[in-house]
């Protein structure tokens, strides 16, 4: 019987990677994903750009989903307004865990030039937001940017949801608060 | 010689103001069109003021009368069509709103406007019977002025939810909320007690903190969320995605322009 060394550590020409269980999960995680078709205004039609054939989502795995539940990712793409936020919110309770959140352009990030008693001053006042992406609009390549942020920072997470931190809403007061 | 004043802060005050200027008005013309005599000759006595501005018939009337003016416009006058309808506030100034009414004949290719005073309180009579715009102007008005509608068919707030207080297009209500408008979508979603824990709405469109990392981060130098950069941040390079099966960091030992 012959004697091979065999060095398992190194895939040596077989068809076999170690890995481990965090990399795998986040691997596959962060490479599919689903992002719910959710526009609000004008940032949605560069949304709608980015996943179109020009700039094309597809080959980076984000498939737009029509249903909440199939999402992992809500971009919320424009202006909320104070008379929606309840549904937005409603929409964030349906998406299944592990889940993220992009807030696209100035209206979502901080309210931006809508400065009035209509529209809600930044939707991190309802949703914890993981990536806030600048510009009005901001172009499709700042979108796959933010979406390449996002990769690397689940990348970074563990595979367990429940060891990662969500975004905590400090107050003045220094009370904290988990919006889950 | 001009009297000196601090320059320090002229975007807060007029630095030169006209002291005989006089805010030019639309003129106002006698109603000498053939086509507009015969609508004011219609009206009769519901008439109480009319003039022409820029071709357009103004008609003032008592804001009792406007089902009865309206209808007489549309069927003894021709105009069919009722493109605009809403209110002013001039509450500070005189105790009532403005009410006003655009109408268009398509025919004759002219418009009259229908304008009356409506005391504050007062509600004013519906005319969806007459024309069907008038549904979601009338609800629209109600929305943001509050004027009541008698006989509309379904008087209910249009732009704002339901649950909103407050009437917005109201000279009194603050551009940017009273606290039901900026609490609002805390109170209906987390409830009062969350108030405390998410804090005010912040106001100042120009607020940036260079060190704030929850809030800004700048492109090619990101960092944590949260982390303290007091100390300054280090460039990060683009990094292609170490993935378990390809690896993109690895150079490739041959190029094509090599082979060549």
């Amino acid at each position: 019987m012959a004697q091979h060394q065999v060095n398992y550590a190194s895939s040596a020409g077989l068809p076999i990677a170690l890995t481990s269980v965090d990399k795998l999960v986040n691997w596959g995680r962060s490479n599919s994903l689903w992002p719910l078709t959710y526009g609000l205004a004008c940032c949605a039609i560069e949304m709608m750009a980015s996943g179109a054939s020009r700039y094309d989502f597809d080959r980076m795995g984000t498939i737009f989903r029509a249903s909440p539940r199939q999402a992992d990712v809500m971009i919320l793409a424009g202006t909320l307004s104070k008379k929606h936020a309840e549904f937005a919110r409603r929409l964030y309770d349906q998406m299944t865990e592990p889940k993220w959140v992009i807030s696209m352009g100035s209206c979502a990030n901080t309210g931006g030039m809508f400065n009035t008693y209509a529209t809600v001053q930044g939707v991190d006042r309802i949703i914890p937001v993981d990536i806030y992406l600048p510009g009005c609009a901001p172009r499709p390549e700042t979108l796959q940017y933010a979406m390449m942020m996002l990769q690397k920072k689940i990348r970074r997470e563990s595979a367990d949801m429940k060891k990662n931190t969500k975004q905590d809403l400090t107050t003045q007061t220094g009370k904290r608060a988990r919006l889950i | 010689m001009r009297k000196y004043v601090p320059k320090d802060n002229v975007q807060k005050k007029a630095y030169y103001t006209d002291r005989f200027h006089v805010v030019p008005r639309v003129p106002r013309e006698e109603v000498i069109d053939t086509h507009f005599e015969a609508v004011v000759f219609n009206l009769g006595e519901y008439v109480k003021d009319a003039y022409i501005e820029i071709g357009q018939l103004v008609v003032h009337i008592e804001a009792t009368k406007n089902f009865s003016v309206l209808k007489l416009l549309k069927e003894q006058c021709g105009y069919l069509q009722c493109s605009e309808q809403s209110a002013v506030d001039y509450l500070a100034k005189d105790g009532e709103f403005e009410l006003f009414w655009q109408l268009l004949n398509v025919n004759e290719a002219k418009r009259v406007r229908v304008v009356c005073r409506l005391a504050n309180g007062a509600a004013i009579e519906s005319i969806e019977p007459l024309f069907k715009s008038a549904n979601f102007a009338e609800r629209e008005m109600f929305d943001m002025f509050g004027i009541k509608v008698n006989n509309h068919p379904f008087l209910k707030r249009i732009l704002m939810p339901d649950d909103w207080e407050g009437h917005p297009l109201l000279k009194t209500y603050p551009l940017f909320g009273d606290e039901f408008a900026s609490w609002y979508e805390v109170d209906k979603i987390f409830g009062k007690e969350y108030r405390d824990i998410i804090g005010p709405e912040n106001r100042d469109p120009a607020k940036v903190d260079r060190h704030d990392t929850k809030r800004f981060s700048r492109v090619g130098y990101e960092v944590p969320f949260g982390a303290d950069i007091s100390e300054g941040e280090t460039e990060r390079k683009i990094e292609y995605s170490e993935t378990v099966l390809v690896n993109y960091n690895k150079k490739a030992s041959k190029t094509l322009d090599e082979r060549r």
